[in-house]
């Protein structure tokens, strides 16, 4: 029997409704990678967020579509998302100009564990585009660094043309108080670096595995073995956590789209204690 | 509306058959938008109803899995039907709604969002569909986010319960503890008897909003023998459900099921089509449409009912999630009966019978569970063992 709940006037504000954003700034990262800074139309001076955390982006007439947040939380004045031209809504995207207005709904979903992981060493693993979600946490982190251990980022990409945020990643490499290791998957001969996959880096990465906080956002089977290869160091899975990704209508629970077995990636998630998840993501169409 | 704890339980009245027409203008002079049972193309659906003429009188229905028959009778009762294809999930979460509308001028665009919706009268609901809605406001009013636009519905409907008569072919209430008997959420329920040439309702009141519409129709207290009518009634109609779900460790045994052999068998028979998601009077997901006009210069969204057993549901970028069958009938059912339980603090399934009834195939989510619980949870040949999370 289900008690019936409703036994109160409520009040709502519309979860579903967009906000107006002006594109400030646009930014080619990669062949098929842009960036936008967004300002809000509206007169909020910030949009304060959660490294983690995304946003639902519209572009007039085409859709709407979820992007992490790729900023820096400790710089909320701009809005800024990185994307891939993958679909409908980010081809259309790429086309918009400085001054165009795009919806934004959120931030929505769970936070990397940036306060809690204080005190410990911590690992980034980044696949692809998912080093942009870790972006903020990394921005966060490095804003505080003798809050924490030894800092790894492992990113593994595609190719040398993939690489996401170069310049930024030179200048991290430079402060010597973060180890920064990047690999491909395929590469010509201009490429000194190393080739092959993300998991083959955490073997010899730098860190106290009985004592680390990992962060691991990339594509799904890249986070399984990334999480077994780091579990096999001696990393709890408790302290690892991974970032998800599913279809997405309306990020607050509605539309169903999202579930992952019994969470619903838009607000328990998008970020994950790997334990949580094991079992689930050890299984096919989920 | 329909607040019924505080209300302290009133004796139930009798209220005549005669009179019924009285309770349907009475909603109506009370501004309310009625919405009742009627025949239309072979079915009984509900729709704007004016008059007691326009409810099913002289009809029943013949219902069991993937088939649904109305038939001719002598019986006088306006609610001798039982679960129509419709369920008020068609009013309180509309199949198609604009969600808001967007205007382009000058290089930029605004969004307004108005939603009129009417002041709805449901007569005729049933026990399970009383526990439906219930459901659906934990999905859209007591989660993290509150829908605004099901808020504006739901807060303004009156209902008027209807305890079943008699089991549909497809029923299994009783089982899931969800009827045929109305306990809650309502603002008045009616049993309806018609016995030595007697034609009445005994009538429970709900809520205060109840009291005050039955203050303006003629009725009396009623007594030990009409009450005794009325119970006898409902454990008959208990005692005659031809179905049942065992829900006993069901939560787990699903979760521990998802490599069961079981979902390979239902995969062959299932066609994807989406019906049990569509009839169910709980199932609550959505996609959206971004449209524009011609000229590009007015946009809106639209969100529409929408079916896990399609693949564009599953859909990310590269393919989807759940490309076959099996996975997508394994998602509704665990969904409806395991996850949903962790997600809502209750099963997702009242128990109506609709999946099973409109199923082209006949597939019977009482006999896929009773399947899927002889495999005990095992695993088919590469299966992986799977823990509760």
């Amino acid at each position: 029997m289900v008690e019936n709940l409703l036994t109160e006037k409520l009040t709502a504000t519309d979860p579903m409704l967009p906000g107006l954003f002006r594109i400030h700034r646009i930014l080619k990262e990669s062949y098929d990678t842009f960036t936008v800074e967004l300002v809000s139309l509206e007169g909020y001076q910030t949009f304060p967020f959660e490294a983690g955390q995304f946003n639902m982006l519209y572009v007039y007439g085409v859709g709407e579509i979820p992007v992490s947040i790729s900023g820096d939380p400790l710089h909320p004045e701009t809005l800024v998302h990185t994307t891939r031209v993958v679909g409908t809504v980010t081809r259309a995207m790429r086309e918009l100009k400085i001054g165009d207005v795009i919806g934004v709904r959120g931030p929505f979903g769970s936070a990397w564990p940036v306060q809690a992981a204080k005190g410990n060493d911590l690992v980034f693993v980044a696949g692809g585009i998912g080093l942009a979600p870790l972006r903020p946490a990394l921005y966060q982190i490095l804003a505080q660094r003798d809050r924490y251990g030894k800092i790894v980022l492992l990113y593994g990409c595609r190719s040398p043309e993939d690489i996401l945020f170069r310049k930024e990643l030179e200048k991290w490499r430079a402060r010597f108080d973060l180890e920064i290791y990047v690999t491909v998957d395929y590469a010509n001969t201009r490429w000194h670096g190393n080739v092959g996959v993300v998991t083959k880096l955490i073997p010899k990465a730098p860190f106290d595995p009985l004592n680390t906080i990992a962060m691991v956002c990339g594509p799904e089977v890249m986070m399984r073995f990334t999480a077994i290869e780091l579990q096999k160091r001696g990393v709890n899975p408790d302290n690892i956590y991974i970032s998800m990704e599913r279809n997405m209508k309306c990020a607050v629970g509605f539309c169903g789209h999202c579930q992952f077995g019994p969470t619903f990636i838009c607000k328990n998630g998008p970020v994950y204690p790997y334990s949580q998840m094991q079992n689930w993501l050890a299984m096919w169409e989920i | 509306m329909a607040i019924p704890s505080p209300f302290p339980v009133s004796p139930p009245l009798i209220f005549e058959r005669k009179d019924f027409q009285k309770l349907l203008e009475v909603l109506n002079a009370q501004g309310y938008h009625v919405i009742g049972p009627t025949v239309r193309d072979g079915a009984v659906i509900y729709d704007e109803v004016l008059s007691d003429h326009e409810f099913p009188v002289g009809w029943t229905d013949s219902q069991s899995a993937g088939a649904y028959r109305l038939e001719k009778s002598d019986n006088k009762a306006l609610f001798a039907y039982t679960a129509s294809p419709q369920s008020w999930k068609r009013f309180l979460h509309p199949p198609a709604l604009t969600l808001w509308e967007a205007h382009r001028s000058n290089g930029t665009f605004q969004i307004t969002a108005e939603d009129t919706s009417p002041r709805y009268a449901f007569v005729g609901v049933r026990a399970c569909e009383l526990q439906a809605i219930a459901i659906q406001d934990k999905v859209f009013l007591y989660s993290e986010f509150l829908d605004p636009h099901y808020k504006a519905r739901r807060e303004n409907t009156f209902i008027v319960a209807v305890n079943c008569g008699r089991a549909g072919g497809t029923c299994f209430c009783a089982s899931m503890n969800t009827g045929p008997k109305a306990s809650s959420g309502f603002d008045l329920a009616l049993t309806e008897i018609l016995e030595d040439e007697r034609h009445y309702f005994v009538v429970e009141i709900g809520s205060e909003a109840g009291a005050e519409i039955m203050r303006e129709l003629p009725h009396r207290p009623a007594g030990e023998g009409e009450i005794e009518a009325a119970e006898r009634i409902l454990a008959q109609t208990a005692a005659s459900m031809g179905r049942e779900l065992k829900t006993d460790d069901l939560k787990e045994l699903l979760y521990r099921s998802y490599e069961s052999p079981r979902w390979d068998d239902v995969a062959r028979r299932c066609l994807t089509c989406g019906n049990c998601t569509l009839v169910c009077p709980t199932c609550f997901c959505t996609t959206v449409e971004d449209v524009t006009d011609l000229t590009g210069e007015q946009a809106q969204r639209v969100r529409k009912w929408d079916s896990c057993f399609t693949m564009d549901f599953s859909y990310i970028h590269g393919g989807s999630v759940r490309y076959s069958t099996k996975s997508r009938y394994r998602q509704w059912l665990t969904h409806k009966l395991a996850t949903w339980i962790d997600q809502f603090g209750t099963s997702g399934c009242v128990g109506c019978g609709r999946c099973i009834t409109w199923c082209p195939v006949g597939i019977d989510i009482t006999e896929e569970v009773q399947a899927v619980r002889a495999g005990g949870g095992k695993t088919s040949k590469k299966g992986v063992k799977h823990e509760n999370v």
